[in-house]
């Protein structure tokens, strides 16, 4: 039963095990009730895709002539310094966001998961998810405005000067993931809390019998049984942090400097702004093969230390 | 904030008079929650509060909590200032297609694909899942690029479009769904002669309501919500929507405090409505794409 989660995350890997009955009638319905999906497939998933892996082997501004330069793109962008600026912010950013969002949103689910009193909390921390980029960007710039901003007063109020959250090159990153955090945090733990209810209560009343401490029943149940949920919420947040924008574009415009400057921001720029599709494209790709890499390194290593229920 | 202290505090009642024992550690617990759940609305609190102040009011300090006067001027404003009525319109109509035309296509797919299994049907179904390891950013530029030579760049259709046609997350949750479904209940409209369509759309349909529902409100809150898209396809501020606007409102404003936060506001209103009736849903529906797959 929980194999579907990881099946579900990793589609790729995904067989179907039943016999598949064959019928010529199916097949005529099936691809009728297939074709607008199968459609939008080719048009918007798999032309885009391979257009994607051809232009970023040709040199072109979108205007003038398109002409093949081999490996060209991928050596700009690898001797580029603002890429592996972008980069560089990019790991921060996933090294910030991820293991201290992932361990406050278990402790909040595990605090959840048997207290009354539950759904009016759940709702609260999960609100912030539901809200666009750009309106939890305004409102963030507001609160870490370095001279008037509500958390700068706050910190006055018990005696320390807050920095510029924003405008600091050395504290923007983290400014940043800080407020990610919050934004994500009611979705993780929701999907922890899920993860949660679905350890049958059978082991804790075993364990009790047993005589093992609340500690002991969380490092001996609670975790190995939650492990695929984490394994989940793990990948998603990796991935989901590597494709880091829309916060950086709306708040600091990657700056100050180019000190919140990501990849996907870097891809954006080197097509939308300088018109360079070719070596867009090639950035491109190349957060794509680490998307893909690491995706694909985690389904092994899971198997290592992920349990599962049988 | 009231009904959550309300129940906190009857929480504590209750575990107080069922159990002699008050537990502290528990209290102590509700007490960090509280605190927690506080921290997390108070960006959203705090927004309200300062969109009705004026200016001696927003550079005040110590801060103003409660805005006195109340300045709703600067509402009309930011609608004068901005087409935000129009960016409201323009989100509402485009999300609302979106959302019942994926939920139609996607339908029809997972139920192609949960019911109607034929040669070939697997490998393209495996196809579908594998595109949701396609990030956004490999697709922009070439889609971009399409999107000029239809000439549909500045047109909301490049947003619609490929929103109604293609969601492979849906499809592949709607078909969970489906197969869920037993097959005995279409058994009896394939005796009555009902062909695959009339199947779909009275048997599987009526029943996949609810999971009809929660993705449905994913596609909502994602096509609402979306601005990178947004942001690449759309250059006249009349074809705005509302986080694309915003974000334009912001570069004009900046200094404003009080006028952002109005319009930080707007923008959140509707979703955060939307989230108040439909919670349970989405909530749920979170908990699908993580648990059931």
């Amino acid at each position: 039963m929980r194999e579907w989660e990881w099946t579900s995350l990793l589609p790729i890997l995904y067989f179907n095990k039943e016999v598949s009955n064959v019928r010529k009638n199916n097949a005529l319905w099936g691809l009728i009730f297939l074709t607008p999906q199968l459609l939008g497939l080719i048009i918007f998933a798999i032309i885009p895709l391979i257009s994607a892996l051809v232009l970023s082997f040709m040199e072109w501004d979108g205007f003038g002539e398109r002409s093949f330069v081999g490996l060209e793109n991928f050596i700009y962008q690898f001797s580029s310094s603002d890429f592996w600026k972008a980069t560089y912010n990019t790991i921060l950013y996933t090294v910030l966001t991820v293991p201290i969002g992932l361990m406050i949103s278990l402790l909040l689910a595990i605090a959840l998961n048997k207290i009354k009193g539950k759904e009016i909390y759940r709702l609260f921390y999960f609100m912030p998810v539901v809200t666009s980029s750009v309106s939890i960007g305004v409102i963030w710039m507001w609160i870490l405005n370095g001279d008037l901003g509500i958390l700068n007063q706050a910190l006055a109020m018990i005696g320390i000067v807050g920095p510029d959250w924003l405008t600091n090159t050395n504290l923007v990153m983290i400014s940043i993931a800080m407020l990610s955090i919050w934004w994500q945090l009611g979705y993780n733990m929701v999907i922890f809390l899920a993860g949660l209810q679905g350890i049958s209560k059978t082991y804790y009343e075993a364990a009790e019998i047993d005589g093992a401490s609340k500690f002991q029943q969380f490092r001996n149940i609670t975790l190995p049984m939650l492990s695929p949920t984490t394994f989940f919420v793990a990948i998603m947040a990796i991935i989901g942090s590597f494709q880091v924008f829309d916060q950086a574009f709306v708040m600091t415009n990657g700056g100050p400097g180019k000190a919140s400057y990501t990849m996907v921001y870097h891809i954006y720029d080197n097509a939308f702004v300088d018109f360079r599709f070719g070596e867009s494209s090639a950035a491109a790709m190349i957060l794509f093969v680490v998307i893909l890499i690491f995706t694909l390194v985690q389904f092994k290593l899971q198997k290592r230390w992920v349990h599962y229920e049988e | 904030m009231k009904s959550n202290t309300q129940t906190l505090n009857d929480n504590v009642m209750t575990v107080a008079q069922t159990k002699k024992k008050i537990a502290p550690a528990r209290i102590l617990l509700h007490i960090v929650l509280t605190i927690g759940a506080l921290l997390m609305v108070f960006p959203f609190l705090w927004t309200i509060s300062s969109s009705l102040k004026d200016m001696t009011q927003i550079f005040a300090v110590p801060p103003v909590w409660i805005p006195d006067p109340i300045v709703w001027s600067n509402y009309v404003d930011s609608f004068t200032a901005m087409p935000f009525g129009r960016a409201y319109w323009n989100s509402f109509y485009i999300t609302a297609i979106v959302v019942v035309a994926q939920l139609f296509t996607g339908s029809m797919a997972a139920y192609a694909f949960a019911k109607l299994r034929f040669r070939g049907s697997g490998v393209l179904f495996i196809l579908f899942l594998a595109t949701m390891m396609i990030p956004k950013q490999v697709t922009m530029i070439p889609l971009y690029l399409i999107m000029d030579k239809i000439n549909w760049l500045d047109t909301h259709l490049a947003l619609i479009v490929p929103g109604a046609l293609f969601n492979a997350f849906a499809v592949f949750l709607l078909r969970q769904f489906i197969r869920g479904i037993p097959k005995e209940l279409e058994e009896a409209a394939v005796m009555d002669g009902a062909n695959p369509f009339r199947i779909y759309w009275s048997v599987i349909l009526p029943l996949i309501r609810p999971a009809l529902a929660a993705v449905g409100i994913f596609i909502f809150m994602g096509t609402y919500n979306n601005f990178i898209d947004a942001l690449i396809y759309l250059s006249t501020p009349e074809n705005f929507t509302v986080p694309l606007l915003l974000n334009n409102f912001k570069g004009l404003y900046v200094t404003n405090w009080a006028y952002m936060m109005a319009g930080a506001t707007i923008s959140v209103i509707p979703v955060i409505i939307v989230y108040m009736f439909a919670q349970r849903h989405i909530i749920e529906g979170v908990t699908l794409t993580g648990i059931k797959g």
